[in-house]
């Protein structure tokens, strides 16, 4: 799970242009959105297609996506029980 | 309708490696071989700090970092300064990026981050949303840089009060060739706007 | 400063190949959103108004014998052909002609012919075609192309750069929009539903239009109606989410109030954008409420049209003509049940009233916002 951890925050600065961040500033349980990370609306929409081509989840509704957005460790523990890649 | 002159208070460009402002060299990058490290290098040049930055598609980082090269050190700026926009590719660079990724419909993953730069006139709302602009917009696609144009529809803006100033210009892209000119224009100045004298200036 | 005349227009669409004909199918409360299962388009059947390959050929044969033109090329040269056949007055050669396109030939980048994926060969086409001494201004500018291109050529008229001007819209319904907007959660699975509690989403739409703007009063030979006041301005605060505000349509709204000389109450209908996606609508509610104008009958014809890009705003101001002309209101087509926070009056049912002025307003990408007075004489 430590390893899926940091392979979403890997993917997360890579994917969303995150250039001023570094990995070891993303705590597991910090909040991706808001005051935390200050992702964006843009940004829940890239995750959306991220679920989908590296882990094959297709959210039956993009309004699943604010909850399992919520922080890197809710993420993986999604990832780890719904991935089919 | 009052008919007042108007002037090129500040000017600058993005071509070759080099950024200009008011004609002098303020910026020289010969090392970094992708227009990706080139902007980076301005942005860091420029002392910016502002994430947003990283998220733009390459045609609104060479048009938002010109924008912030022609306002620095200014105090011009104000809420009615418009923004008037011109290229040849429109956003074709990112057009074809947005393509690739759609061109297999067994690896089909449009991306939202990519899409929503295929418009032009985002650049124009980058640079309204650093400096607050709640401003006249308009981007228009034209074969090469039309100086009568950019000259007569910022003159009607301020003629008929729609704008107090105008920051108009040229932000192309296309398969890494770049070329970028903007022009503040406003009631103060030395040189007076003309369609020959932004010509010369965008020729320099 | 000089008036400048709505004098005459055409609209290609779903719904038909002339204005009049569009018209009478709003009258009817016909949509030209349909099941679309064209696989060039998409792999799956979607909701979508698109223009029949067939009418459109039919119609095409008649203007001209060269094939090598794209679809969108030919919707647009047939719909100034037939705007020049029935004004002889219409010179368009003397002319300025602006072109609102927000994605102009983009389905070139698919198929190898990427030349013509450069908008300029858009205005280059219509150049050749109508043999002008001046290129065409192409205006890109996201959703309110349209609109905005009705208030460019104003401006250019009461600059006394032209006398005339001729917009010409259009886009198509494509698979590179289509996916994008897919990629944005964007598409409704049904019909789109503009204001509606139950809405979900846009629905796509094609289409082109041309309209014939004029300072000199003796081309008009319908009613007399104007541009009155224009003008545009920007959120300022996200480049593809609506403001919570509403700031930059608010500030549109007022300013174009403003330009009209009159007040909020003097509007006797609003045609809105009203994508029916959650956000838009929503923001549009509060500009509208913001600027004073909850009780004014308010429409949105995406329900017949779909969202038609950078014809949009177009189209819709042509029906705003067409409905001054007509005295008459059309239903908010896919409207049940009110689904935004804010109060705003949407038009069930068509109904026949004395209208002196519409406000038509348009929003886009970028944080864009367009918002223009249309006026008639009485």
């Amino acid at each position: 799970m430590a390893e899926l951890r940091e392979e979403l925050k890997e993917k997360l600065i890579e994917q969303l242009s995150l250039e001023d961040v570094e990995i070891g500033e993303i705590g597991d349980d910090d909040p991706l959105f808001g005051d935390g990370l200050g992702l964006d609306s843009i940004d829940a929409l890239e995750l959306i297609v991220l679920l989908e081509k590296d882990y094959g989840i297709k959210l039956k509704d993009p309004k699943e996506g604010k909850a399992i957005f919520e922080s890197i460790g809710v993420m993986a523990d999604y990832i780890a029980k719904h991935r089919t890649k | 309708m009052i008919k007042e002159k108007y002037y090129i208070s500040d000017f600058c460009s993005i071509r070759d490696k080099k950024v200009f402002k008011n004609g002098e060299q303020l910026y020289i990058d010969s090392e970094s071989d992708s227009l990706k490290d080139f902007g980076k290098g301005i942005y860091q040049y420029l002392e910016l700090k502002y994430p947003k930055f990283h998220k733009m598609d390459e045609l609104c980082k060479l048009g938002f970092l010109a924008s912030e090269v022609l306002l620095r050190d200014s105090d011009k700026l104000d809420q009615d300064t418009a923004l008037v926009l011109s290229n040849r590719s429109s956003s074709l660079d990112t057009d074809r990026k947005h393509q690739v990724s759609i061109q297999d419909r067994e690896d089909f993953y449009p991306s939202p981050a990519v899409f929503v730069y295929t418009l032009p006139n985002i650049i124009m709302g980058e640079i309204s949303i650093k400096n607050k602009m709640k401003s006249e917009n308009a981007f228009f696609v034209t074969e090469s840089f039309d100086a009568d144009l950019m000259s007569k529809y910022s003159k009607i803006l301020m003629d008929t009060g729609k704008a107090t100033n105008v920051i108009c210009g040229w932000v192309d892209l296309d398969n890494d060739k770049y070329d970028v000119f903007l022009a503040f224009l406003s009631k103060k100045g030395r040189i007076e706007l003309t369609k020959e004298e932004l010509n010369n200036l965008y020729n320099q | 400063m000089k008036k400048v005349y709505l004098v005459a227009d055409n609209i290609i669409s779903p719904l038909g190949f002339s204005t009049e004909e569009n018209v009478e199918n709003l009258r009817l409360n016909q949509t030209g959103i349909k099941k679309v299962d064209d696989n060039y388009i998409w792999s799956e059947p979607f909701f979508g108004a698109v223009v029949n390959n067939d009418k459109l050929s039919e119609a095409w044969d008649i203007i001209s014998k060269d094939s090598g033109y794209t679809k969108l090329e030919k919707m647009m040269l047939i719909s100034v052909s037939k705007l020049l056949a029935e004004n002889s007055s219409l010179d368009i050669t003397k002319c300025g002609v602006v072109i609102s396109t927000t994605k102009g030939n983009i389905n070139s980048l698919r198929d190898d012919s990427y030349k013509k994926a450069y908008l300029t060969s858009i205005s280059k086409t219509v150049q050749d075609y109508f043999k002008l001494d001046h290129t065409p201004l192409i205006l890109s500018n996201a959703c309110i192309s349209g609109g905005l291109a009705l208030a460019v050529g104003k401006r250019m008229i009461q600059s006394e750069l032209f006398e005339d001007v001729v917009i010409i819209g259009g886009d198509l319904l494509s698979e590179f929009t289509l996916s994008g907007f897919f990629s944005f959660q964007a598409v409704s699975p049904a019909p789109c539903k503009p204001f509606c509690k139950n809405r979900t989403g846009i629905s796509l739409g094609e289409a082109a239009a041309s309209v014939w703007l004029s300072s000199n009063k003796k081309n008009v030979t319908e009613e007399v109606i104007s541009i009155s006041g224009d003008a545009s301005a920007n959120d300022a605060n996200h480049i593809s989410g609506p403001s919570r505000t509403g700031e930059g349509l608010y500030i549109s709204i007022t300013k174009a109030l403003k330009d009209a000389g009159i007040e909020s109450n003097q509007i006797d209908y609003i045609t809105a954008h009203g994508t029916a996606t959650p956000y838009n609508d929503e923001m549009e509610a509060i500009a509208f409420n913001r600027a004073g104008m909850k009780n004014v009958p308010i429409n949105s014809l995406k329900g017949y049209y779909g969202h038609t890009l950078g014809a949009s705003a177009l189209i819709e101001s042509i029906i705003a003509r067409h409905c001054l002309i007509n005295n008459e209101l059309f239903a908010s087509l896919g409207f049940e049940e009110l689904g935004v926070s804010e109060s705003i009056n949407v038009i069930a049912k068509n109904h026949k009233k004395e209208l002196k002025r519409v406000l038509k307003t348009a929003s886009g990408f970028g944080g864009c916002n367009v918002a223009l007075i249309i006026e008639k004489e009485v």
